[in-house]
């Protein structure tokens, strides 16, 4: 059985009112920006069922856009962000749509600058969070653990490679997900450590031939 | 050495007992293995909590703001009023109990800075209850941090088995056990014992198992602000029963098992989707009307 932690049970410290549409939204917000790992000049938020219906009540577009921008769910500038210096920095919408395929609370955050990315998340409850997708990628992303995601070609000895580099870290590997858009195509691998990488090793990784995207991701704090 | 793994009530009692220890001292202990950190680590991180929630009962006692659907937000300071010139039937400690949780809720309603516990629709049960007795009883903050210690491994044991979310199991889940967990803290608090602790928290959730959640117009706030005093108060009666030694004929870990099946017999209607209950009654659709737009 899963270990469960009680200090999970008595936190988040946290603005209100609701942990799986505001908290929930704001680390959505925070590790779609680590994800991006970039300035954007745009971010479109596309809401779905739950969040699209009760959203705003909870605050929820406030959160996600105050992830993005970088704020921990505890702040209380939360509140007033859409009249932010941060918030004029940068070009932002909303949409707020109805898929029953989707999680009730679904968002996706669609990033526009140098370069774009597609994100998909769900608030799965009490604050907990996940990144399902990016691009066109499968990915599970809790925000748990540093997490080291790739995108590379799918070939024959990538795993070994990069597990390798870890190793030698002496830094143990809680989990590994990989996902492929086909045969010899792009694929993708989303590692999360228990421990931390540092520059050195990532620009290692990074120098792999047939890498396309390397991002460090850090734990979210609880 | 393999770690051990306490999951159930059972399993808790016994480890309490073969070591000679309280609820608060394994549950520490357990946390700070679990997450390769020191004691004094763990309570650290769990007074940032209680301080949290101090400044939420604070924050919310002076503020009258309203929430952004305008729904609520200025209750407590009528509260405060009546009891600025009518004593309580019940005392001072029932009129801390009833204003801190509504000042919390509201605090929590109107997007200020509260602590989930469990959950931030469920957030003021404990910190009324476990501030309000430890100001009138004199209770330093060692034993604030044991008993909130207490009420986080009693969530963390009925999370095992039920995740805490309205959408899961309803209201029963939420604010059914965060009552459950502020009548073990108040328990604690009050020197009883570990049967006497694990009673209460089975008394306390026994009473509120079929709670539903059907929010008004899917909002943190009809019934949810209100029914935080209420459930607060409730936690009281269970630790006072329990202190009297009054035991659960059904034993703890059978009443979470309940509580788990309960959960998944309550129609999706009733578990947060506001598609039944309160939520789609008259005055809630007409509400939703002006307010969701």
């Amino acid at each position: 059985m899963r270990q469960s932690s009680l200090i999970d049970i008595i936190s988040p410290v946290m603005v209100g009112p609701s942990s799986s549409h505001t908290a929930g939204a704001v680390r959505l917000g925070l590790l779609a920006r680590n994800v991006y790992d970039a300035k954007p000049e745009k971010v479109i938020f596309k809401l779905y069922n739950s969040y699209a219906k009760t959203g705003k009540g909870h605050g929820t577009d406030k959160g996600l856009l105050a992830g993005v921008l970088g704020l921990p769910v505890d702040d209380v500038r939360i509140k007033d962000i859409f009249n932010s210096e941060e918030a004029k920095n940068i070009q932002y919408e909303f949409e707020y749509l109805e898929d029953f395929n989707r999680h009730p609370n679904a968002v996706d955050f669609i990033f526009e600058g140098d370069f774009n990315l597609f994100i998909a998340g769900d608030s799965i409850g009490a604050g907990e969070v996940v990144i399902r997708k990016i691009n066109d990628f499968t990915v599970k992303l809790a925000g748990k653990y540093d997490t080291l995601i790739l995108v590379y070609k799918d070939l024959p000895g990538m795993i070994s490679r990069v597990t390798k580099l870890i190793q030698d870290e002496n830094i143990n590997i809680a989990s590994l997900h990989c996902d492929r858009t086909s045969k010899g195509d792009k694929a993708s691998m989303c590692i999360c450590l228990d421990g931390k990488l540092d520059e050195n090793i990532l620009k290692q990784v990074e120098q792999i031939p047939d890498m396309y995207m390397v991002r460090y991701v850090k734990k979210l704090e609880s | 050495m393999e770690k051990r793994i306490i999951s159930t009530f059972r399993q808790l009692y016994y480890e309490c007992k073969e070591g000679g220890k309280t609820i608060y001292e394994v549950a520490q202990e357990r946390e700070a293995d679990l997450n390769d950190i020191s004691v004094a680590e763990v309570r650290k991180i769990v007074k940032k909590s209680l301080d949290a929630m101090k400044e939420a009962i604070k924050n919310g006692l002076k503020s009258q703001e309203l929430s952004r659907s305008g729904l609520c937000g200025n209750d407590c300071v009528k509260l405060l009023k009546r009891f600025g010139s009518n004593k309580a039937l019940f005392g001072t400690t029932f009129e801390k109990i009833t204003t801190y949780a509504l000042a919390t809720s509201e605090e929590n309603a109107r997007m200020g800075k509260i602590v989930a516990c469990p959950t931030a629709g469920s957030c003021a049960i404990v910190p009324s209850v476990l501030i309000s007795v430890s100001e009138d009883c004199n209770i330093n903050e060692e034993e604030q941090l044991n008993a909130l210690i207490t009420a986080g491994e009693i969530g963390r044991i009925i999370s095992n088995k039920v995740a805490l979310a309205g959408a899961v199991a309803g209201c029963q889940a939420e604010c059914g056990v965060a009552s459950a967990m502020a009548a073990g803290a108040l328990t604690q608090m009050r020197g009883g014992s570990m049967k006497q602790i694990l009673n209460a928290v089975a008394l306390a959730m026994k009473n509120l198992l079929g709670l539903t959640c059907d929010p008004v117009c899917g909002l943190v706030e009809i019934p949810c602000v209100k029914r935080n005093p209420f459930l607060a108060v409730h936690a009281v009666t269970a630790s006072e029963l329990a202190l009297a030694d009054i035991q659960s004929k059904i034993p703890l870990d059978e009443v979470i098992d309940t509580l788990e099946q309960t959960g998944k017999l309550m129609s999706p209607t009733l578990k947060e989707s506001s598609e039944a209950g309160l939520a789609k009654t008259k005055t809630a659709i007409l509400l939703e009307k002006n307010i969701l737009k």
